[in-house]
């Protein structure tokens, strides 16, 4: 494509390449400072590991946790009729647009030893903050409005046609639902899912307000970078690195998710 | 523009918005000073140093008509990266010696530096000691919540040397970037007890307890300051150092609870 027959004007271009080397050049500038050759060393240290591995586990579970929140949150929003549906969506929005950091206070006044919900759960046994669970909420909570915007948009754009010719042949509401509506919408729910488990793997404020930092049990990724950055920037530039390349499969991921569907 | 092309761009923009989430706000730099002067003197200062050295800058600026005095308050490492990237700056305050000397080997630094001050940990805990902490061996009781500054951080590493001093093992649930972070935790109750410089304890109120020990002389933290080779201002620099290692700047000292050094 080129500036000619896509009928813009040419000087549109200087200002769409400087967008692209804003988000580009940084990049890039970080890539140059490290040193490769220690690259494997630095990000299979302990502390590096530890932080992968409990960020991995913890964006799966919260993903999964979005996925049991979401999916009905969004079929509600996509297909429910009801007063105060507008409130409700913005609502589910607010995570997105609010300071993670908000979010973990937030939290801390809710699932915190003194919070709302504190007492209840002390006594079920369970001391939410400075645990691993702490850390799944927290990423819950930042990444279930992406799943829950994304599901809603495939909802509204696949229509509810299929549904109704099934509804008049018989089919139970359930029945239409694991066998007509969510088929119909995988593609998109797998990219909202991935999207979802992408912004959970990149949660930082809420987790340290929230769940503390400890290596193994709250020390995600993030936290070992910024805290990294201190003691050895070169731990902190190959483990950003690490979440850049995952960050680009991920769209990789996803635009391919959604080309297929589109042509199939 | 194709429909992928456009599911790309909008799976792009997805992502813009994403990281913008992600993204950490660089330590801004913080100005005292509010009307345009003829000079302004700048000072780079460990963050600890905020309440005595914005003090310190009032009594500068009165006592020198035209001057105004800029204050940067980070972290000692942080403020010695951003003079390393060339930030212009007149004095470099660090609350470890290990920062300055990093300075001083990277030529940044004019002269010797002084220790003006020291400080020490002390437990904190939530008002009213819930957890009934009276010295530093209650902080190993099983099951205490205890929170303390990673080992990297220059208030961990004081944590770990006072508690080999002592020889004593913790297990705190958390080990915090910063000391406020610490403090934040122990504020909301989530916390039993935490660890963090007198001065800090102080600067928090009636938000926290503070309990003295004997044990935190193991580990003393000097604080130095320097005058820097690139000073824009180094006559007015000299003068601050004056002020600071003066009978005023130990009285403001004294008060915001640091040590002689």
């Amino acid at each position: 494509m080129n500036a000619g027959d896509s009928g813009l004007p040419r000087w549109v271009l200087l200002p769409a390449g400087l967008g692209v080397s804003l988000i580009v050049l940084p990049l890039a500038a970080m890539a140059t400072r490290l040193e490769w050759p220690r690259f494997v060393e630095l990000v299979t240290s302990e502390s590096s590991l530890a932080a992968l591995r409990l960020s991995l586990l913890t964006s799966l579970l919260a993903t999964l946790a979005c996925l049991a929140l979401g999916v009905p949150l969004a079929l509600v929003l996509a297909r429910g009729r009801f007063r105060g549906q507008r409130l409700l969506r913005a609502l589910v929005l607010l995570p997105l647009v609010l300071p993670p950091v908000v979010g973990g206070v937030a939290l801390l006044y809710t699932f915190g030893r003194r919070g709302l919900l504190g007492p209840v759960l002390e006594a079920a046994g369970w001391q939410v903050a400075f645990s691993t669970g702490a850390v799944v909420i927290a990423q819950t909570f930042v990444a279930l409005p992406f799943l829950v915007v994304s599901l809603e948009g495939t909802l509204r754009t696949v229509g509810q046609r299929y549904e109704v010719v099934a509804a008049t042949l018989g089919a139970r509401p359930t029945v239409v639902l694991g066998r007509v509506t969510l088929p119909l919408v995988a593609p998109g729910l797998a990219s909202a899912a991935i999207l979802s488990f992408a912004r959970a793997l990149g949660e930082f404020g809420a987790t340290l307000t929230f769940a503390g930092s400890l290596q193994g049990v709250t020390r995600t990724l993030p936290l070992e970078i910024y805290l990294q950055r201190v003691d050895d920037p070169q731990a902190a530039i190959a483990l950003s690195l690490v979440l850049v390349a995952v960050a680009v499969a991920v769209i990789v991921a996803t635009a391919g998710i959604s080309e297929r569907s589109a042509w199939g | 523009m194709s429909v992928p092309a456009r599911t790309l761009a909008a799976a792009t923009a997805a992502f813009t918005l994403l990281l913008a989430g992600c993204a950490q706000p660089a330590a801004p730099a913080g100005s005292a000073s509010a009307e345009p002067a003829a000079a302004t003197l700048t000072v780079f200062a460990a963050a600890s140093l905020k309440g005595s050295f914005g003090e310190l800058g009032e009594l500068f600026e009165a006592a020198h008509p035209g001057t105004a005095v800029s204050f940067n308050f980070a972290g000692s490492q942080t403020l010695v990266e951003q003079l390393g990237q060339g930030a212009a700056a007149d004095v470099l305050a660090t609350a470890d010696e290990k920062s300055m000397a990093t300075a001083v080997a990277d030529g940044l630094v004019e002269g010797d530096p002084t220790l003006f001050v020291s400080n020490r940990l002390t437990i904190v805990v939530p008002p009213g000691n819930p957890a009934s902490v009276a010295g530093f061996a209650d902080l190993a009781t099983p099951g205490l919540r205890l929170v303390v500054c990673a080992p990297v951080v220059p208030c961990g590493a004081a944590a770990g040397k006072v508690a080999t001093a002592a020889g004593t093992t913790l297990t705190p649930v958390s080990e915090e970037q910063a000391v406020t972070d610490v403090l934040a935790k122990v504020q909301a109750g989530e916390a039993d007890a935490g660890l963090v410089y007198a001065t800090d304890a102080l600067a928090a109120g009636d938000t926290v307890t503070a309990i003295a020990f004997p044990e935190a002389a193991a580990a003393t933290n000097r604080y130095p300051i320097a005058l820097l080779a690139a000073a824009p201002q180094p006559t007015l620099a000299a003068a601050f150092l004056e002020l600071v290692t003066g009978d005023e700047g130990r009285a403001v000292f004294d008060r915001a609870g640091f040590g002689r050094p």
